[in-house]
């Protein structure tokens, strides 16, 4: 076992009713960059939750560095030098970077020693960063960076990065992978979760895929073709979406200078957006979460109120209308977080669909419900979207993140809109019933509605949209055709890399 | 109506006896929803805390006695709010009213046989050479241990949020207790410690209403103090400083309007009995404008998924 850092041997985790992992073995050498791929559900999480802690394996071993290795708890595991960077950062919004950085150190140097040690790491690695800051005033790649600085400052032998990139500009990636060289280069090992295959292919030494819990292969990233590795993750070939050639017509939708103050502490206020969309067309808005993506969808949602003026819709002003009247007027919206914005959870799918097909699908009559003509609504969006759910009277919480948004994307497509603005359309869900989705939103605009799709995958966008855009602190950039566009272009629409500006003057 | 009946002196003297109760309250409360818990059952801890400290006060006949059996008792009850909150994971606003109903209910049992009694008296502390100083000293340095134990706590609970270790990782528990759980720390165990200290503030409040403010045991005699405690963390933006200067206020209303009253004002005495909620209550939302400093975790059920 000399050589290698950690052995991973026929490691199995079953939840009810799911097996996450079955018996997956693997190698990771000292100083080597280790991809872990699959699609969601595929069981990389819980397998990297059982390295770093948090979950215990029901059977299988693994070897650190030639001893046996058993973590209790994450904090076992991060003294035997294995750190982790989460997918969704394991932050305190009300804390400074300083005070974040402690909590993830067994035994914490005074706050202001600290302070230096992380300026000094922070400038070492290219990764600027003030430790008196507020952790919930910072932007994405900053509170990434403070994830990462957490970890470094330990000297982990094993880091453990959860799609780190999935929230990055294409600038922030470069700087991160940068970093990650260079910590290879020192000798530290990266395990590296990602579906993102050309980052992987950049980046990656080896490759192991997961499907299904279950380990189906490994590759040499570097010689691998990105659609070969796709088809190692899904086990067929892929479906690409594909559209008819469309004359964009009459303006539907039109924004004319909206601004709005965003209703949360840490949110994002709208500042003088103003953008055209036009029948048959799709507008793509990119940007880094919390930019701003999730108030435009609430004042195009009716949620957030603006002057009538600021929201036009086939003509009539709108801005100053509620949810109710948008919806009947044609003009829908589909918001990212599923559980609890786009669908009540403790709710079966027939209630799901009521709440807002209600009116266009006329499931409602006098203030009286028709169950029997809801439940075939229902019905018919489980048919066409493929949702994997025993039937319509199955609660929404019951549903796999996935599954989920098939539906509630299918609920208001189904629904005809004349406008229809989606945000984050297939966040979660795996790569075939992805490419359906699309297909649906590109199938809307040939039949003549205008399509918004604020994304945080840049390639999903590239895909379906025909002009482009991307929100940066409240405001938009210019909107420009979504053919030719480079990846470099892409990121300084998006705001480059934030705060290196600073740094490097 | 005679106003140069009320003493200023004494006045300043006896709101800082009548602030005690309610700031020691609200201290524990405080801890327990920096912890990202809620728990409405302080009224219920307090009431309790006052029968079973004037029980045991009563039995023992020594008021450090009571205070201790307060705490306990407090304590106690308010580990079967944690063990409804954390365990089970029921539901806290709810689990909390039921701990208040239950606590004023088990109070007025036990209290039963209490009713009329003298408890022991608590000496004041009469710091020799500072209680002489003119004016600050009857003001400041001649009264009872309590007084004093309820200032410390509030500098106990400021160092111990700000300095200490520990206190990370209480505010990072409330903050965002599924990042916790996700650094190792132990949610479930820090958010039942936090519960219980609570808990034995209330009592220990509880049981300075029974042995000092009034002293003798009469049926829900803690009359909303606990529902005060709440509002005023809830007012002071989770600071303890604010607390304190919450609480004086709360008891400076309270001393005044009782002065207003023995002169004879010609004020409603029903006005003047709810001015120390509604003045407290006012100030406090002035001062608290800035929105949303709550741990953001308050209230919400943690349960460690997989």
């Amino acid at each position: 076992m000399t050589g290698k850092l950690l052995s991973i041997r026929g490691l199995t985790k079953a939840y009810p009713g799911v097996v996450a992992n079955s018996d997956v073995s693997f190698d990771i050498e000292p100083g080597e960059v280790h991809a872990l791929l699959g699609e969601n559900g595929a069981g990389k999480s819980t397998l990297v939750k059982m390295i770093y802690g948090l979950v215990k394996p029901d059977s299988g071993h693994m070897v650190l560095q030639g001893r046996e290795y058993t973590p209790a708890e994450p904090q076992a595991a991060r003294a035997a030098g294995v750190a982790m960077v989460f997918q969704h950062f394991s932050l305190f919004d009300a804390l400074n970077v300083a005070e974040n950085v402690a909590l993830g150190m067994a035994n914490p140097p005074k706050t202001s020693e600290l302070a230096a040690k992380i300026t000094d790491v922070s400038e070492q690695y290219g990764l600027p960063l003030d430790p008196w800051k507020i952790v919930g005033d910072l932007s994405a790649g900053e509170r990434q960076r403070v994830e990462i600085i957490r970890c470094l400052l330990q000297d982990p032998k094993l880091l453990i990065m959860d799609e780190p990139t999935s929230v990055l500009t294409p600038q922030e990636v470069e700087i991160l992978f940068a970093t990650l060289r260079k910590l290879k280069a020192e000798g530290t090992s990266i395990l590296y979760i990602s579906h993102k295959l050309e980052e992987i292919r950049a980046l990656c030494d080896e490759a192991t895929i997961l499907r299904l819990g279950k380990k189906v292969g490994t590759c040499v990233p570097r010689d691998t073709s990105a659609a070969q590795m796709a088809e190692l993750m899904v086990g067929s070939e892929l479906h690409r979406p594909e559209r008819a050639a469309t004359v964009p017509g009459a303006v539907r939708l039109a924004l004319r200078g909206l601004s709005v103050t965003s209703p949360g502490q840490f949110g994002t206020s709208l500042k003088d957006i103003s953008l055209e969309v036009r029948a048959g067309e799709v507008l793509g808005l990119a940007g880094v979460a919390g930019n701003g993506q999730d108030e435009l969808l609430a004042a195009l949602a009716g949620e957030i109120l603006a002057k009538p003026g600021m929201v036009v819709l086939d003509g009539a002003e709108i801005g100053a209308k509620g949810p109710g009247a948008r919806r009947k007027m044609g003009l829908l919206t589909a918001p990212e977080e599923r559980l609890g914005h786009a669908a009540a959870p403790n709710m079966s799918l027939t209630e799901n669909a009521l709440l807002t097909g209600a009116e266009r699908e006329a499931l409602m009559q006098n203030g009286f419900l028709k169950w029997g003509k809801a439940k075939s609504f229902a019905e018919a969006i489980i048919k066409r979207f493929d949702v994997r759910t025993p039937g319509p009277e199955t609660a929404a919480r019951a549903l796999s993140g996935g599954n989920l948004q098939k539906f509630v994307i299918g609920r208001e497509v189904m629904q005809r809109p004349d406008v229809l603005v989606v945000n984050q359309p297939t966040w979660g869900v795996d790569a075939s019933a992805a490419a359906v989705i699309r297909q649906a939103l590109l199938d809307l605009a040939v039949g003549g509605a205008a399509i918004v799709v604020i994304s945080q995958d840049l390639d999903e966008l590239m895909e379906v949209a025909d002009n482009f855009a991307a929100l940066n602190e409240g405001r938009l950039s210019e909107i420009r055709p979504a053919k030719g566009l480079s990846m470099e272009e892409i990121g300084l629409m998006m705001g480059g890399a934030h705060g290196l500006e600073v740094a490097h003057a | 109506m005679d106003l140069s009946a009320i003493n200023p002196i004494l006045l300043l003297a006896s709101l800082m006896v009548a602030a005690t109760a309610v700031m020691i309250a609200a201290l524990g409360e405080l801890i327990v929803e920096r912890a990202g818990v809620l728990n409405l059952g302080v009224e219920g801890m307090m009431i309790t805390g006052a029968i079973i400290g004037f029980a045991a006060a009563v039995h023992s006949g020594s008021p450090a006695v009571g205070f201790v059996a307060a705490a306990v008792g407090g304590a106690g009850l308010s580990l079967l709010f944690a063990l409804l909150t954390q365990v089970a994971l029921a539901n806290q606003v709810a689990s909390g009213l039921a701990l208040t109903l239950f606590g004023l209910g088990l109070s007025s049992l036990i209290g039963q046989g209490y009713v009329g009694i003298k408890p022991p008296v608590i000496p004041k502390l009469n710091i020799p050479l500072l209680s002489d100083i003119p004016v600050l000293g009857p003001i400041l340095f001649r009264h009872d241990m309590v007084v004093y134990f309820g200032i410390l706590l509030v500098v106990l609970v400021w160092l111990f949020l700000k300095y200490t270790r520990a206190g990370l990782v209480l505010r990072a528990v409330g903050e965002n207790h599924e990042a916790a759980h996700a650094l190792g720390y132990k949610v479930v165990r820090i958010r039942v410690l936090a519960i219980m200290f609570g808990g034995a503030c209330a009592g220990v409040g509880g049981a300075y209403v029974s042995l000092v403010r009034v002293p003798q045991w009469t049926e829900g005699m803690t009359a909303g103090v606990g529902w005060i405690a709440l509002a005023l963390v809830v007012f002071a933006s989770w600071k303890p400083w604010r607390v304190l200067l919450g609480a004086y206020l709360f008891g400076g209303v309270t001393v005044l309007q009782l002065n207003l009253q023995a002169a004879g004002i010609a004020i409603p005495v029903e006005y003047l009995s709810m001015s120390p909620y509604l003045i407290t209550i006012i100030v406090l939302v002035i001062m608290s404008n800035r929105r949303s400093a709550s741990p953001a975790s308050l209230g919400k059920t943690f349960h460690a998924a997989q």
